[in-house]
């Protein structure tokens, strides 16, 4: 293995060149990959602060810290922000930036310029969003008509910079489908693709297709506002669930969007951990590409108590069980990959395992959801907040921080302090589970989500609740000290780490900015591990 | 058709196929007006005709302006599923719309 | 789009070769393409419901609108089409002057189209037709704006090609961007093709 061989550096890295311009106008996409994760824990952090806001507002009954207004404006910043602003993008613009040319053994995306446009068009449509924070929208991350084109408050700043957000994930989707199809390395065919790269271009197909309806709808909301027409206004003979139709045609998908690519990076790191190949390589990369497909037919089940018509109802929850097989298969092959593996427990392996315990809690209550007459029961309860946050952070958001462990020493050339990191995800997963446990007890026991009051008999619950959020923030912060500071304080990383053997892994430590020396010959697959090779 | 291809790998569409196609496109167009002009008694007809017309030309359009006739599969592919996606997408939306159960309330 | 070109910043210049440079282009303007069908393709879907919901104001908004501007605008769009196309074939061929006429010929018919709609726009605001006066209204200005606003992008992208040409810049070897800039207009005559067939005639 190349554990160890420190490889001399011969070539400059693609850290070398110092300056801001060097950086605002490059067209390598790993510093592209680098900006999109530094801007996207900024509003992380920032989303995150107005979650802990909530958590403590909600810690008593009544009013703790704030009004019910100002509760509402906070709820859905930090919705819409986490939503549209960190988790959409959240793996897919930056390790797939980062990863995908490496791990085909290309010198960089097929168009760079495109690329760089995409990441400040991406920042353009954040800052106009946050221009909204002036007068807050109290709307909820889904904007709803009719009460969105009522409500007073900026809608327009909001929805134009996800509008403006949304081109940006289109291009970012098209850049990487047609690498993938013109710049894999010689010899890489499909089936010797990395995981990562099925999970990226499963996504990037649903960037491309999804997106331009959320596009034309928040258009369409911009216009109810602005010109005074009716689509989605039941007084003017509109129909305020087409809105719901058309948020979700778009709003589903992205749900895939975001989780997708956490399939790829959990598919490229229990392989090296385990010292085994992949199980199911093949049933792992079509069920990528199923996902995606399945994801685009299911999103009548948000509509299920708004009186859809029933069979259209019952067809919706039916697609939507469907979709669990292709998931359930991938979490079959991870676990199968594990099994009498030789198993490592660094950073990035605890936060698979952790990732596999959130996601299954996570898809199975979808299904509960999915389910048509449990969903009535369940609808827009805590139930619902509980399920969703298990997908988006159980799933992404834990699969983003293993990434950031794992591809640490690829990224910036150092190691990251191992006794740490395993501290912070002890308090992530341990604070994650005590926030949104008690909140699916809540929401069976009928606790509305959104509400700025409650009963006293669901106190209990929202006190685990918060000082679980407050766990769960702290070991945020520890694993983002940790990280900077080894930027800066780490020891030296060889070139190949955790002895992968992805090709991102066989070049030097930081990439040089083309990335190889000469394009690889890629003869096989990169999870021959154990005793195969 | 024209099989002329070219060292970059695109098709050469002769201009007299041009022609053809702009012909047949204009024709077709004086055809859809003046069947707009007639009353079958059902309105649905209208419709039908006008947008079988309509998808004619823009096939005419993308096949030989466009080159789609001489693309790859995976072009193809992603056409006809986002052309799939609209279907659907209308599809259920329109059905719900006319199937929904609406609540018997007088206000 | 914005990248014309893929020369780099990379030490070893040129990355890709002008093949895959063209394939690669012409498959990103398709998946282009595939976005905006769906981009419409919201409207075409509120444009479904509400025909089926209000038949009766659908007829009265047709009649509103003028038959014979929309005929003409069709037909000037068909023929822009059709230049742009034979001027791809031109400079396959290597006819770049014949190109360069064809691009202005096209980007006339841009304009005329443009002209006509500014007629047509201004005359419904003289009857006192907005878009906040019914729905069918409401769809007939959200799609054209929208159908106009990319016909404008689409002149502005072959006014560039165009002065791009006239440097010398393409040639029987390098043909892309005339290539696709010439798909996406071909896009907004097909969008136009079915707004015509909605706005126009059925409604
Ligand atoms: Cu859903």
């Amino acid at each position: 293995m190349a554990d160890g061989t420190m490889v001399e550096a011969v070539r400059p890295t693609y850290l070398d060149r110092k300056g801001f311009l060097s950086w605002a106008l490059t067209l390598d996409h790993k510093r592209l990959g680098i900006m999109y994760l530094v801007t996207i824990m900024v509003f992380f952090l920032f989303a995150g602060i107005m979650g802990m806001l909530v958590r403590l507002e909600l810690l008593t009954p009544g009013k703790t810290v704030m009004g019910p207004d100002t509760y509402n404006q906070i709820f859905t910043i930090h919705g819409a922000v986490m939503i549209f602003i960190v988790i959409v993008p959240g793996i897919s613009a930056t390790f797939g930036n980062f990863l995908i040319p490496l791990m085909i053994g290309a010198r960089d995306v097929i168009f760079p310029r495109l690329n760089l446009f995409s990441y400040w068009i991406y920042v353009g449509g954040a800052l106009i969003a946050l221009v909204s924070l002036l007068h807050p929208i109290d709307t909820g991350w889904t904007f709803y008509t009719p009460y969105s084109i009522r409500t007073g408050t900026s809608v327009i700043p909001i929805t134009f910079g996800v509008f403006v957000m949304g081109f940006s994930s289109i291009l970012t989707g098209l850049n990487f489908i047609v690498t993938i199809h013109k710049l894999r390395a010689p010899g890489m065919n499909w089936h010797r693709m990395p995981l990562f790269i099925w999970a990226a271009y499963s996504t990037a197909v649903i960037q491309v297709l999804a997106t331009p309806v959320i596009a034309i709808t928040l258009l369409l909301l911009i216009a109810e506002r602005v010109f005074g027409i009716g689509f989605f206004d039941p007084a003017k003979g509109g129909d305020p669930i087409l809105f719901q139709h058309f948020f979700w045609f778009y709003s589903h998908p992205v749900v895939y969007i975001m989780i997708l690519p956490a399939f790829g990076v959990i598919s490229e790191i229990i392989p090296v951990f385990s010292r085994k190949p992949i199980f199911g390589y093949k049933a792992i990369a079509y069920s990528s590409i199923a996902i995606a497909l399945i994801g685009f037919l299911v999103w009548g089940h948000h509509l299920f108590v708004s009186g859809m018509a029933g069979w259209v109802a019952k067809v919706f929850s039916f697609l939507t069980f469907l979709v669990a097989i292709p998931t359930a298969i991938k979490v079959w092959n991870w676990l199968a990959t594990m099994y009498r593996g030789s198993i490592d427990l660094k950073t990035p392996m605890l936060y698979a395992l952790g990732f596999l315990f959130l996601f299954t809690i996570a898809g199975l209550t979808g299904l509960f959801l999915g389910t048509l007459a449990i969903n009535v029961h369940l609808h827009d309860t805590y139930f619902v907040v509980a399920h969703f946050h298990y997908t988006m952070m159980g799933g992404t958001i834990m699969m983003l921080f293993a990434a950031m462990h794992f591809w640490f020493p690829k990224m910036i050339g150092k190691m990251y302090g191992e006794a740490v990191a395993k501290i912070a995800f002890a308090l992530i997963f341990i604070g994650f589970n005590l926030t949104f446990i008690p909140q699916f007890i809540m929401g069976m026991e009928g606790m509305p989500r959104r509400y700025y009051d409650y009963l006293p008999q669901y106190h209990y619950q929202h006190v685990l609740s918060s000082i679980g959020a407050l766990v769960l923030g702290v070991g945020i912060l520890v694993m983002l000290i940790n990280l900077i500071y080894c930027i800066f304080k780490g020891e030296k990383a060889p070139s190949n780490p955790f002895g992968s053997k992805s090709w991102e892994w066989q070049t030097t430590s930081p990439p040089p900015t083309e990335n190889f020396e000469e394009i690889p010959q890629v003869t096989d697959w990169t999870y021959g591990y154990g005793k195969k090779n | 058709m024209s099989t002329e291809t070219h060292e970059l790998g695109g098709h050469i569409v002769p201009y007299k196929d041009l022609v053809l196609v702009v012909t047949a496109l204009v024709i077709l167009t004086g055809i859809t007006v003046f069947v707009s002009t007639l009353d079958f008694g059902y309105a649905a007809l209208n419709i039908f005709i006008a947008m079988a017309i309509a998808s004619v030309k823009a096939c005419l359009v993308s096949l030989w302006f466009m080159h789609l006739k001489f693309e790859d599969v995976i072009t193809w592919i992603f056409i006809i599923f986002s052309l799939v996606l609209l279907c659907l997408l209308i599809g259920f939306s329109l059905s719900d719309e006319f199937l929904r159960i609406t609540p018997k309330v007088n206000f | 789009m914005a990248a014309t070109s893929v020369e780099h910043l990379h030490s070893d210049g040129h990355f890709v070769t002008p093949q895959d440079k063209y394939s690669s282009m012409k498959l990103g303007m398709w998946l282009f393409i595939a976005t905006e069908i769906l981009l419409f393709g919201g409207l075409f879907a509120v444009y479904a419901i509400y025909r089926a919901k209000f038949p009766e104001m659908f007829f009265n908004g047709r009649d509103e609108l003028s038959l014979l501007l929309g005929t003409t605008n069709t037909v000037i769009l068909i023929v822009s089409s059709f230049s742009i196309a034979m001027g791809v074939t031109a400079i396959q061929r290597g006819k770049k002057n014949l190109l360069t006429f064809l691009i202005i010929v096209t980007l006339l018919c841009g304009a005329l189209f443009g002209v006509n709609k500014y007629f047509e726009y201004t005359a419904k605001f003289h009857h006192g037709i907005f878009p906040s006066t019914d729905i069918f209204f409401a769809l007939y200005f959200m799609m054209t704006s929208l159908h106009m606003l990319h016909v404008i992008v689409g002149m502005a992208i072959l006014f560039i090609i165009m002065i791009f040409n006239m440097k010398g810049k393409y040639s029987p070897s390098n043909y892309t961007a005339p290539e696709v800039g010439a798909l996406y207009w071909h896009l907004v005559d097909v969008i136009w093709i079915y707004l015509f067939g909605l706005l126009y005639l059925v409604a």
